[in-house]
C-alpha cells in the first residue's frame, strides 16, 4: 500500500469503520449511563434565581470564587487547549468541509495560519497540562494508563495535523493520513474513555445544578 | 465474598444511579477537587483527593453497570471490591470526608462528588464499615432517641430551668401551634440558652411554638452514618411528631446535618412529601426580621465574625439571610476570606466529629479555618451549628487562640428586650 | 545513421549549438542540478552516439505519445526524438504487421543489453494476458522478451508506471504496472496522464550524459521532477493559506483565481512539476486554466475518493452508520434494561439495616 492508497484507505473504509464505532459506541454508553435513572426529589422544592441544571452547565465553565490561584496551570492549561481543540477541529476549512462532506452544514472558517497559531499554542498547553499531571502530585496519583493513552490520543491528531501542514518529518500526503488515522484512533477511543466526557459533562454539570437547584443552592 | 461484604456491594447496587454514572464518566482525573478540601490542603496528602474516596463505589458501578465492566469482571480482569479495602477506606470516607460539599462546587465537569460520598457510605455502614464513634451515636440516637443519650426527663428540667430564667412558659405538644423547635443535644446539654432564646424570640414575634415530647432530638445519626434504614427510623419520629400535633412548620436547630436530614433528605427516606414545612432557625428569623417581628436594642461593639456551617449555605440555600441578623446586631461585622457559599469546614461536620480516631486529622485541618480567622482576627466568632461550635472551640483551644464562639440566635435573642409586651394577646 | 552524433543530427535540423546549449542548460535547471551540470549535458550529449529506443505500447490510450509528439517545434520536448534513434514505435512507424515485428527483433539484435526500452500503457494479466495482444503474443510475453535485452526501462506514464486507468476498481483485466513483471533491470517511473514531456527528455539527457538513472523517489521517480507537491509550488497557494476558496467553478471565488480545494484539487498530494513547468510550451497547466488537480502522478488517482472532493472529504460515502446506530441503541438499551433488573433486584433483596448489622 502506498501514501496515496493509505490515505484513501483512511478516507474512505477507515473512515467508515471510525464513525461507526464512534456512533456506536456513543450510543450505547449514553443509554447505558442515563438509562440507569433516578429518583424523584420529594422533598420540598426551595426556588431559587440562578439555580438550575442549565444555568450550572455554563457557570461550572468559569473557575469557582478562589479555585484560580489554587491551580492556575489546570485552568488556563485547561482552557487553552480546549478551546484551540475546538478552533481546530470547527474552524480549519478543510475540517468544515469535511462536516459538510458528512452531514452538509458548513460555516466560514479562520485563515490556515490562524489555526497554525492556535495548534502550536494548542500542543504547547497539552504539553504543559502533561507536565503538571506529571509533576503534580495530586494529578500524577490519579493518574493511571488511561490518563496517559487519552492525553496521547488527543494530542496526536493535533501534531500530526500541524506537522502535515507544515510539511515536516513526513511526505505531505504519509501525514495527512497518518493525521486521519489518528483522528479515527480519537473516534473510536473517546466514547470508551474518560474522553467521554465531551458529553457527559453536560449531564453532569445538569445533575449538580439540579439536585443542588432543587435546594435553592446556585451551584 | 462475606455475607456483610455481600450486603454492602447489594445496598451500593441500589443506591447507584444515572448521577452517579454520569459523574465517573465525566472525571478527568483533574484533581481539583482535592484543593477544594481542607483534608487535602492541609496535609497535602493526595490520597485525600475527594474523588479517590469513592474509588469502591467506582468500581460497583462499572463491574455492576457497564457492559465493558462487566466482560472484565467476567474475564477476571476486574478488580473486585473487599472488605479489607472497605475497612480501608473507612478513613477516607469518614475521617476525611465532613461531606461539606465543596469539592462538588468547584469539578470543572460537575460531579456532585458529596452526593456520591454520602451513597458509598450507604455500603460502608452495611457491611459494617462505618466507625466506631458514629455507630455508638447512632446507637445512642436510636435506642435512647438521642447521639448524646439525652432523654425526655432531661429536656422537661431543662424547660423548667428556662421557663425559671426567662420568666416565659415553653410549651409542650401544644396541638395546633405554628412552630415545632426541634433541639440538638448539644444545645439541651451544653447550650441551654439556645431555648431561653427560642422563647424570648417567639414571644416578640407573637408565633404559637411547641416542643414535642416524642420528637424533641432533630439531630440524626443515622444519616450521618449514610444509612436511610437508620435515618428513616429516626426521622419518623419527628414526621409523626408533627403531624400528631398538626404544626405548619417544624424548625430545625442550629445544627447543619440535622438540618440536611429533615430539609432535604427526610421526604425521600419516608418516601412521601411532608404535610409541613421545614426551615432552619435562621431562615425563621430572617422571615421574621423581613417582617418587622424582630426587634433588637443595642448592638455588639466587638469585631465578629461569621462561620457559615457547610450544611446551611453550602449545601441549605441559606448563605444572605445570616448576614442579614448579624448586620442588625453587629457594629463591626467583618468576613473571613471564602465565607459564605464557599465558606471552609469545622473539620468536623458530617459525623466527623464523633470519630475518635480522626481527631489528630481533625486538628490538622483545622489550620485551614485558623488561617481564615487570622486573616480578619475577629474577637468573637458567631455560628449557627452547634457541632460547628464544638469543634470550633476544641480547634481553637488546640491551638491556643482566643476566640469566644456563639450562636447566632442565643446573641440575637440577648438584645431582644425583656419588657416588650406579649403582640396579639 | 543510427551511430550519428546527436550534434550532427541537430544541426542537419538547423539547430544552432546556441540553442542546444541553451536546451542543455535549461534541463539543467529543471533537474535542479548545478549551472556546471548544463556544461556537462552539452559536452555529452554533442559526443554521444544516439541510444536506440524501443517503445512498447501496452493497455494505453496513446494519449502518452500525443504528449510529446504534439510538442511545438523547435521545442525542448522536440528534441527528444533528434536525440535518440527510435527504432520501434507501433503509432509512428511506417512499417506494419511482419515488417514491423521485424524491425523490432533487429533492432533488439543489434544493440542487445544497450538499448533503452519505453514502456506505455500496463500490462494485462488476466486470462493469460489475452486482453493485449501484439502479433499474436501478449503484452506480458513481448515485455518480457524486450525487457530482457534492455540496459534500462522507463515507464512512460501512470498506467506503466502504477497500472493506471486499466487497473482502476474493479481492474477487469488485472491490469499491473511494469514494476510488477520486470524485477531484474532499472526502472524509472515517468508517471503522469499523461507525463510531462520535458521530463522524459530530462531523463533521457541524464541517461546520455551520466550513463545511469537518475536520483529516484520511494515510487521510482526522478526527485528533480516529483520533489515537490502541485501544492508547494501552487501559485494559488496564498489563497489556501489565507481560506480563500472557489466553492463552485463558477462563483465569485472562481473567477478571483481562489484556491481549488474544496472543488477536489489533489495538488496536496500530488509530486509533479506541472506548477512549475506548465504545459504546451509554458502555456497554462490544469489548476491555472482553473480546473483543480487530479493526482494523475499517483498511483490509484482513479480510486482515490473522486475528483471533486476535497481531500479531506470521505473518500467514498459512510455506509455503516445506521447499522452502528441501530447497534448501539440496541447494546445501550440491553445494558440499561440488565441494570435496572440488578438494582431491583438489589432493591428486593434489601434486608433493613438495625443496629446490629452495623457491626461485621
Amino acid at each position: 500500500m502506498n501514501e496515496l492508497q493509505f490515505l484513501t484507505w483512511v478516507r474512505g473504509p477507515g473512515l467508515d469503520a471510525a464513525v461507526a464505532i464512534f456512533l456506536l459506541g456513543t450510543v450505547w454508553r449514553l443509554i447505558e449511563i442515563y438509562g440507569l435513572g433516578r429518583k424523584k426529589d420529594l422533598a420540598a422544592p426551595r426556588l431559587t434565581p440562578g439555580a438550575s441544571g442549565w444555568h450550572t452547565i455554563v457557570r461550572r465553565s468559569v473557575p469557582p470564587e478562589g479555585m484560580f490561584k489554587q491551580s492556575p496551570v489546570t485552568y488556563v492549561g485547561g482552557y487553552v487547549f480546549h478551546i484551540g481543540l475546538a478552533a481546530i477541529v470547527f474552524l480549519f476549512a478543510p475540517h468544515i468541509k469535511l462536516v459538510e462532506g458528512l452531514v452538509g452544514l458548513s460555516w466560514p472558517g479562520l485563515p490556515s495560519q490562524i489555526v497554525d497559531l492556535v495548534s502550536v499554542v494548542t500542543l504547547a498547553a497539552m504539553v504543559v497540562v502533561l507536565v503538571d499531571r506529571i509533576k503534580r502530585p495530586v494529578k500524577r496519583f490519579l493518574s493511571g494508563f488511561e490518563d496517559w493513552f487519552t492525553w496521547a490520543v488527543t494530542f496526536l491528531p493535533v501534531l500530526t495535523g500541524w506537522l502535515a501542514v507544515q510539511h515536516l518529518l513526513l511526505p505531505y500526503t504519509t501525514m495527512l493520513a497518518l493525521h486521519i488515522l489518528s483522528v479515527e484512533v480519537l473516534l473510536v477511543t473517546l466514547p470508551f474513555t474518560k474522553l467521554f466526557h465531551a458529553f457527559t459533562v453536560f449531564g453532569s454539570r445538569w445533575y449538580n445544578g439540579t439536585v443542588n437547584g432543587h435546594k435553592g443552592v446556585p451551584v | 465474598m462475606s455475607a456483610t461484604l455481600e450486603k454492602g456491594v447489594r445496598v451500593l447496587k441500589e443506591v447507584i444511579d444515572a448521577p452517579i454514572a454520569s459523574y465517573f464518566n465525566s472525571c478527568v482525573h483533574c484533581g481539583l477537587c482535592a484543593e477544594a478540601c481542607l483534608f487535602y490542603t492541609e496535609t497535602g496528602d493526595p490520597k485525600y483527593t475527594p474523588i479517590h474516596k469513592l474509588e469502591p463505589l467506582r468500581r460497583v458501578y462499572e463491574q455492576e453497570y457497564t457492559w465493558l465492566g462487566r466482560l472484565a469482571k467476567a474475564v477476571g480482569l476486574a478488580k473486585p471490591v473487599t472488605d479489607a479495602e472497605l475497612h480501608e477506606w473507612q478513613e477516607l470516607v469518614y475521617n476525611s470526608c465532613t461531606l461539606c460539599g465543596r469539592c462538588s462546587v468547584v469539578c470543572p465537569v460537575g460531579n456532585d462528588i458529596v452526593y456520591m460520598v454520602r451513597k458509598l457510605r450507604e455500603g460502608m455502614s452495611a457491611s459494617g464499615n462505618a466507625p466506631d464513634g458514629i455507630k455508638g451515636a447512632a446507637n445512642r440516637t436510636v435506642t435512647i432517641g438521642s447521639p448524646m443519650g439525652v432523654k425526655l426527663p432531661a429536656v422537661k428540667a431543662q424547660m423548667k430551668h428556662v421557663e425559671e430564667d426567662y420568666g416565659i412558659p415553653i410549651p409542650l405538644d401544644a396541638e395546633g401551634a405554628e412552630y415545632m423547635v426541634m433541639l440538638s443535644s448539644m444545645e439541651i446539654i451544653n447550650f441551654p440558652e439556645y431555648l431561653g432564646a427560642i422563647a424570648k424570640i417567639m414571644r416578640q414575634a407573637g408565633k404559637t411554638w411547641t416542643l414535642c415530647s416524642t420528637a424533641f432530638e432533630a439531630t440524626n445519626a443515622g444519616m450521618q452514618i449514610g444509612n436511610s434504614d437508620l435515618a428513616r427510623v429516626i426521622v419518623s419520629r419527628i414526621v409523626d411528631g408533627a403531624e400528631r400535633l398538626k404544626v405548619k412548620c417544624v424548625i430545625s436547630p442550629e445544627c447543619g446535618h440535622a438540618y440536611t436530614a429533615l430539609r432535604w433528605e427526610g421526604a425521600n427516606l419516608i418516601g412521601r412529601p411532608f404535610t409541613f414545612q421545614v426551615k432552619h432557625i435562621i431562615e425563621v428569623l430572617g422571615e421574621f426580621q423581613e417582617q418587622g417581628l424582630l426587634k433588637t436594642e443595642g448592638m455588639e461593639t466587638d469585631r465578629l465574625t461569621f462561620h457559615d456551617p457547610c450544611q446551611l449555605a453550602r449545601r441549605g440555600g441559606v448563605i444572605q439571610q445570616q448576614r442579614r441578623l448579624m448586620k442588625q446586631i453587629a457594629a463591626d461585622f467583618v468576613e473571613m476570606p471564602d465565607a459564605g457559599f464557599m465558606n471552609w469546614c469545622c473539620g468536623g461536620g458530617g459525623g466527623a466529629s464523633a470519630i475518635e480516631e480522626g481527631e489528630e486529622l481533625r486538628l490538622e485541618a483545622f489550620k485551614k479555618k485558623k488561617s481564615q480567622l487570622e486573616a480578619v482576627k475577629p474577637d468573637r466568632l458567631v455560628t449557627a451549628c452547634a457541632n460547628c461550635r464544638i469543634v470550633l472551640e476544641e480547634g481553637l483551644e488546640h491551638y491556643q487562640m482566643d476566640i469566644p464562639v456563639i450562636g447566632l440566635t442565643e446573641t440575637i435573642a440577648e438584645h431582644i428586650p425583656d419588657s416588650v409586651d406579649k403582640e396579639g394577646a | 545513421m543510427r551511430a550519428n552524433r546527436i550534434l550532427d543530427t541537430l544541426a542537419g535540423q538547423g539547430i544552432t549549438r546556441r540553442a542546444f546549449l541553451k536546451y542543455c542548460a535549461t534541463l539543467a535547471s529543471l533537474m535542479a542540478l548545478p549551472p556546471s551540470a548544463g556544461k556537462a549535458f552539452a559536452d555529452a550529449l554533442a559526443k554521444a552516439p544516439r541510444p536506440s529506443v524501443i517503445w512498447l505500447p501496452f493497455q494505453e490510450c496513446t494519449g502518452c505519445t500525443e504528449a510529446i509528439t504534439r510538442s511545438h517545434s523547435p521545442s525542448i520536448e522536440g528534441m527528444l526524438f533528434d536525440m535518440i534513434s527510435l527504432d520501434y514505435q507501433e503509432t509512428l512507424m511506417a512499417a506494419a504487421g511482419h515488417q514491423a515485428e521485424a524491425a523490432l527483433h533487429e533492432a533488439i539484435q543489434r544493440n542487445m543489453g544497450k538499448y533503452l526500452l519505453i514502456v506505455d500503457g500496463s500490462v494485462p494479466l488476466g486470462l493469460d494476458g489475452a486482453y493485449s495482444c501484439i502479433a499474436g503474443r501478449s503484452n506480458l510475453e513481448t515485455l518480457k522478451e524486450v525487457a530482457a535485452g534492455a540496459a534500462a526501462i522507463v515507464a512512460m506514464g501512470s498506467c506503466a508506471a502504477y497500472g493506471g486507468l486499466p487497473k482502476a476498481n474493479p481492474n477487469p483485466t488485472g491490469a499491473v504496472a511494469v514494476s510488477d513483471v520486470i524485477k531484474d533491470k532499472p526502472i524509472i517511473n515517468i508517471p503522469g496522464c499523461p507525463p510531462i514531456p520535458v521530463v522524459m527528455t530530462g531523463v533521457l539527457a541524464h541517461f546520455l550524459t551520466f550513463g545511469g538513472l537518475p536520483e529516484l523517489d520511494r515510487l521510482g521517480r526522478p526527485k528533480a521532477f516529483y520533489g515537490e507537491t502541485i501544492h508547494d509550488r501552487c501559485y494559488r497557494r496564498p489563497f489556501y493559506d489565507q481560506g480563500k476558496f472557489a466553492k463552485t467553478f463558477d462563483d465569485e471565488g472562481a473567477r478571483k483565481g481562489w484556491c481549488l480545494f474544496e472543488l477536489g484539487c489533489k495538488g496536496p498530494v500530488t509530486y509533479n512539476a506541472c506548477a512549475s513547468v506548465k504545459w504546451n510550451d509554458g502555456t497554462s497547466w490544469p489548476v491555472e486554466s482553473g480546473h483543480g488537480c487530479l493526482g494523475c502522478s499517483e498511483p490509484d488517482f482513479w480510486d482515490a475518493g473522486g475528483f471533486y472532493k476535497a481531500l479531506s472529504m470521505p473518500a467514498r460515502p459512510l455506509k455503516l452508520e445506521p447499522a452502528a446506530i441501530a447497534a448501539g441503541v440496541v447494546a445501550g438499551a440491553a445494558i440499561a434494561a440488565s441494570s435496572r433488573s440488578r438494582k431491583s433486584a438489589a432493591k428486593a433483596a434489601h434486608e433493613t439495616t438495625t443496629l446490629a448489622d452495623l457491626e461485621k
